[in-house]
């Protein structure tokens, strides 16, 4: 995709935000403009936080998102809030263990994994973002997913962090789709 | 060397440590809290100094005090604490003094909204406090330039003995973008002539006057530092000016989407220019010389309601073209908006 606009939201302390970053991370390494933006506006502990990130060959205009080719959305309220603005043809991610199933636009490409379990499960439970990511490189072709697999793991040691269960959950959420 | 992800806010904190700065004095605001923050760790770390005061007044005085001991100090505000900022910022233009005040814009007048804004243009170009006086400001339009400005902002303020403002807005300081860091540099505090640092005996005493019946030369001084720096500083970037019918003019995040509405109406037919002003004082009026002399007109496209860089256009074109605004003070303009409003100011001008 020549120009990817993409919506990251979630509870506050869902890893959302650094969701976006990892995003925008992998794609400026592969030589892509690239712009994260964060909401700031009014926010409190525990509520919906979210960030646009922004893909592009060429130069990138606006911070702001309108219609977004792809959305993770890890809880309920955010399903709500931007399903409505994932473009026709586009991708919806939801953490289905946190998220109901419902009736879904029928014009836009639904993925539901559960995510947070598959995290629990893997004892990496901060890393319901990292199954998240791996159903997308998966299913969308954005990222390639040996190459985002590693960079995920490149960010966070760039942080000094090295948590190998990161690639576990990475790969079982590629392979949920299978 | 390889670029990393950071915040406009961010890259401009580590940018001035690298310029050489040892010294921040200021008080947390929306949405430039992320510099102090930032700092706060940061700075220790290369041995600098960072206060938290107990407001922008006595941040703004602290820095004052900074600079006449010859360091590289700044500080970062937006809207509301930039305007308790402008008595020390006057008294630091008439004390000659070279600091760097970065005003992360939100929207306003008074309390007004953290959103992203571009309403300071005229308190920042204008003066701003009592007296008579202008301040240089460089207005960035990205994480990457809001980096390379924080040097070039030292460098300048230190040339011409006066303060220099950095004027951001609020999605140039929160959006993350990949930037190449510069390199770092070394500052000397004690090199400059001018810094008092307590007067050794035989020393000739130092001092820094903001008054100005002691010196009957003063008034000469200032014309030539205002007029030296309007004819060397002026700063912009142009785009298709010279066969454009209708020159956008803008700076800062308005200008990445008129960026876009000239590349889309180019790619129709529509023959638009844009001037990314740099330098929002001195006015870059050298870049209205290189424009089409069959210009139909000028669109200022800023985050504004009442569109303030209109006036310095007309100003820099001694009116011989329309020039109409376009913005609002609390949405982005749209590069379809700027383009149909543009289209619209061709139909006029041909009527």
């Amino acid at each position: 995709m020549a120009k990817t606009e993409i919506i990251c939201a979630g509870f506050g302390g869902q890893g959302v935000l650094v969701t976006g970053l990892i995003i925008a991370n992998a794609a400026m390494e592969d030589d892509k403009e690239i712009l994260w933006y964060p909401s700031y506006g009014v926010e409190m502990r525990g509520g919906t936080a979210n960030c646009n990130v922004k893909i592009s060959d060429e130069e990138i205009a606006s911070p702001f998102v309108k219609e977004a080719d792809i959305v993770i959305a890890l809880n309920e309220a955010s399903v709500t809030k931007f399903e409505p603005r994932v473009k026709p043809g586009g991708y919806l991610f939801v953490n289905s263990s946190t998220v109901k199933h419902r009736d879904y636009r029928d014009d836009i490409h639904v993925y539901e994994i559960p995510a947070s379990d598959i995290a629990y499960e893997s004892e990496n439970p901060r890393g319901t973002n990292v199954v998240v990511l791996g159903a997308l490189a998966k299913t969308t072709g954005l990222f390639d997913p040996d190459y985002l697999r590693e960079s995920i793991d490149s960010f966070f040691l760039k942080k000094g962090k090295n948590n190998p269960k990161n690639a576990v959950c990475f790969n079982k959420g590629a392979e949920y789709f299978d | 060397m390889a670029k990393v992800l950071m915040k406009g806010n961010e890259a401009i904190a580590e940018a001035a440590l690298r310029a050489g700065s040892r010294f921040y004095s200021g008080y947390p605001i929306t949405p430039q809290t992320e510099i102090l923050e930032y700092l706060s760790w940061r700075m220790p770390e290369v041995g600098g100094e960072v206060v938290q005061t107990e407001s922008e007044l006595s941040g703004i005085n602290m820095l004052l005090g900074a600079a006449s001991a010859g360091a590289r100090a700044f500080t970062s505000t937006s809207g509301p604490g930039f305007s308790l900022m402008q008595e020390g910022l006057s008294y630091i233009v008439a004390a000659d003094l070279p600091l760097v005040v970065i005003n992360v814009m939100r929207e306003g007048s008074g309390l007004g909204n953290i959103g992203a804004s571009q309403g300071d243009y005229w308190q920042m170009t204008r003066g701003g406090g009592h007296g008579d006086y202008r301040m240089i400001v460089l207005a960035p339009a990205n994480v990457q330039e809001s980096a390379n400005l924080i040097s070039d902002a030292f460098d300048l303020a230190e040339k011409y003995m006066h303060p220099v403002l950095i004027a951001s807005d609020a999605a140039i300081g929160q959006m993350v973008e990949g930037v190449e860091l510069p390199e770092f540099k070394d500052h000397d505090i004690n090199k400059f002539d001018f810094a008092v640092r307590g007067c050794k005996k035989g020393d000739r005493p130092r001092s820094i006057q903001n008054i100005y019946f002691l010196d009957d030369q003063y008034e000469d001084h200032l014309r030539e530092k205002y007029a030296t720096i309007t004819k060397n500083e002026q700063r912009w970037e142009s785009l298709y000016v010279d066969d454009a019918d209708i020159v956008l003019v803008a700076y800062g995040i308005s200008s990445r989407m008129c960026k876009e509405a000239v590349r889309a109406a180019r790619d129709q037919g529509i023959k638009l220019g844009l001037i990314r002003l740099i330098t929002l004082w001195p006015f870059p009026e050298n870049a209205f010389k290189e424009v089409n002399p069959n210009v139909l007109g000028y669109l200022t496209v800023e985050m504004s309601t009442l569109g303030q860089i209109a006036d310095d256009v007309r100003l820099a074109t001694q009116c011989n073209k329309p020039v109409s605004s376009f913005g609002s003070m609390m949405a982005l303009p749209e590069s379809d908006g700027i383009i149909e409003k543009a289209l619209e100011m061709m139909k006029e001008a041909r009527q």
